[in-house]
């Protein structure tokens, strides 16, 4: 076999499987290979240096040299840790749904910058915004959008009519809403124009801007729905992660008076 | 694994068995299989009774879910082992690794496995609701979390310290810090901010948690 020359590249971790005694399978991003996986040996015993580098959530430096049927991580260095999602659960939770939607779709070989950038700003977003659930909405709209999932809010995706706010229904299926005639034939689950005004506010403007607009809880959570729905399709399946949130929430419901977590040394 | 013809049947099966088991690969279980040929019949009938003992024998214990040969098991009977602390962990190997250090005099609880929001693995396929019904009961005053400082850890940590905070528990979770032995300018940033966030003081008495 020819000696091949070690790839360097930026990459983002998005997920993490324990392989053999000690090492660790990594799912990378990166902008120029698309999806890659990497063995990073040795990553969980407490003496390796590279542990702390190669960790799930993280964006870092990789030099990979090429192994028999995976590439193997010889160097690593973080450039961004984002602590907040590990600190914070219900951060963590949410990330996890970015890492796992991209997991699930990028390509091997297939480099895309402007998903790797896609995915960089929501990780960071959903670590730093005050909101983070909103960065997560904003980053499925526009996963849709690359992903050849655009869904249609300007016309009626059954009869091609121009859509007002009210009375319009979402049909994951067909790909958009449907007007409010076509919607009381039965097509699509029903859509309230402040969720409907939200999504082509979402659409047509950053992020910045779409973080600043304030939503109530129950319109929030109702764009969160179609948007899951939109995306599970797109999928072809269940968003996994999904039901961690569920049980996080369920749990929440459960303990309004959650402490915080003290450090202990055993 | 690819099989020379001249190996005998009853040896390939010994060799297919060596190999499903971690960590041994087709050169391991060529040799394990030929050294248990060569030994002495008395060797072989020893491990092949190891072997169907421990699947047996062996059950989980009702309280704290650790493998055990009788119900309740050791710690658990144990009346010097401090019934107001609950260690939690993912596997019972965890409890091996906690034990050799002699500083927890509490009980255990076995989760085994952590939540993994990404393979859809949640509260409810881990040995969860048997530690909440542990908590209900008298006496438990401290939960320390000794999951693992991975994703699937800290999402595990993370929903039992949620889930349990209602109870009026206290929840600890082990420090993260530098491994002894390692040099601080390899640590990575998130080590190094944990451990200097959980710095300790120097003189007198550290600021270490006693089991009671
Ligand atoms: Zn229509
Ligand atoms: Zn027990």
């Amino acid at each position: 076999m020819p000696r091949t020359q070690p790839l360097r590249t930026e990459a983002i971790v998005l997920r993490q499987r324990p392989i053999g005694d000690a090492d660790k399978v990594c799912v990378l991003l990166s902008p120029a290979h698309g999806r890659m996986e990497a063995v990073a040996r040795g990553v969980r015993k407490t003496t390796s240096r590279l542990a702390g580098h190669v960790d799930t959530l993280s964006r870092g430096t990789f030099q990979l040299a090429r192994g028999r049927s995976m590439y193997i991580v010889t160097q690593a260095q973080t450039l961004d840790a984002w602590p907040s999602l590990h600190d914070d659960i219900d951060r963590l939770s949410l990330a996890v749904g970015v890492a796992e939607l991209i997991d699930r779709t990028a390509m091997p070989d297939v480099g895309s910058r402007s998903l790797y950038r896609l995915t960089q700003e929501s990780l960071a977003r959903v670590a730093e915004a005050d909101d983070p659930a909103a960065a997560v909405r904003w980053f499925q709209l526009r996963w849709l959008d690359q992903q050849g999932y655009q869904p249609e809010l300007d016309a009626c995706v059954r009869c091609r009519a121009a859509l007002e706010p009210a009375g319009n229904g979402l049909a994951a299926l067909e790909g958009g809403v449907v007007c409010p005639d076509c919607h009381r034939a039965g097509a699509g689950a029903p859509l309230s124009s402040t969720a409907f005004r939200l999504l082509r506010y979402m659409r047509r403007s950053s992020f910045d801007l779409t973080a600043q607009v304030r939503v109530n809880r129950a319109a929030a959570s109702e764009v969160d729905r179609h948007l899951s729905a939109l995306v599970e399709h797109a999928l072809d399946g269940r968003l996994r992660s999904s039901s961690f949130a569920q049980a996080l929430e369920g749990a929440a419901r459960g303990a309004r008076n959650t402490r915080e977590v003290d450090h202990a040394a055993v | 694994m690819q099989r020379s013809p001249v190996t005998a049947p009853t040896l390939a099966r010994l060799i297919d068995a060596f190999h499903r088991l971690p960590g041994i690969g087709p050169k391991s279980a060529q040799r394990l299989a030929y050294y248990i040929l060569r030994a002495p019949r008395e060797e072989a009938e020893a491990l092949a009774e190891a072997l169907l003992e421990v699947k047996d024998r062996t059950q989980l214990c009702g309280v704290c879910q650790n493998i055990t040969d009788v119900d309740p098991c050791a710690v658990c009977s144990d009346p010097n082992r401090a019934a107001e602390t609950i260690c939690v962990v993912e596997e019972p190997l965890d409890i091996v690794a906690i034990e050799r250090t002699g500083a927890h005099r509490g009980r255990y609880h076995v989760l085994h496995g952590a939540i993994s929001p990404m393979d859809g693995i949640g509260p409810e396929d881990l040995k969860v609701r048997e530690l909440l019904a542990r908590l209900g009961d008298q006496g438990v005053q401290e939960v320390i979390l000794a999951t693992n400082p991975n994703l699937e850890g800290e999402a595990t940590a993370g929903y039992l310290s949620r889930v349990i905070g209602a109870m009026g528990l206290r929840i600890t979770r082990l420090a993260h810090g530098l491994p002894v032995g390692a040099d601080v300018e390899y640590a990575d940033e998130r080590t190094l901010r944990e451990a200097l966030t959980h710095r300790v003081l120097m003189d007198g008495e550290p600021d270490r948690y006693e089991a009671r």
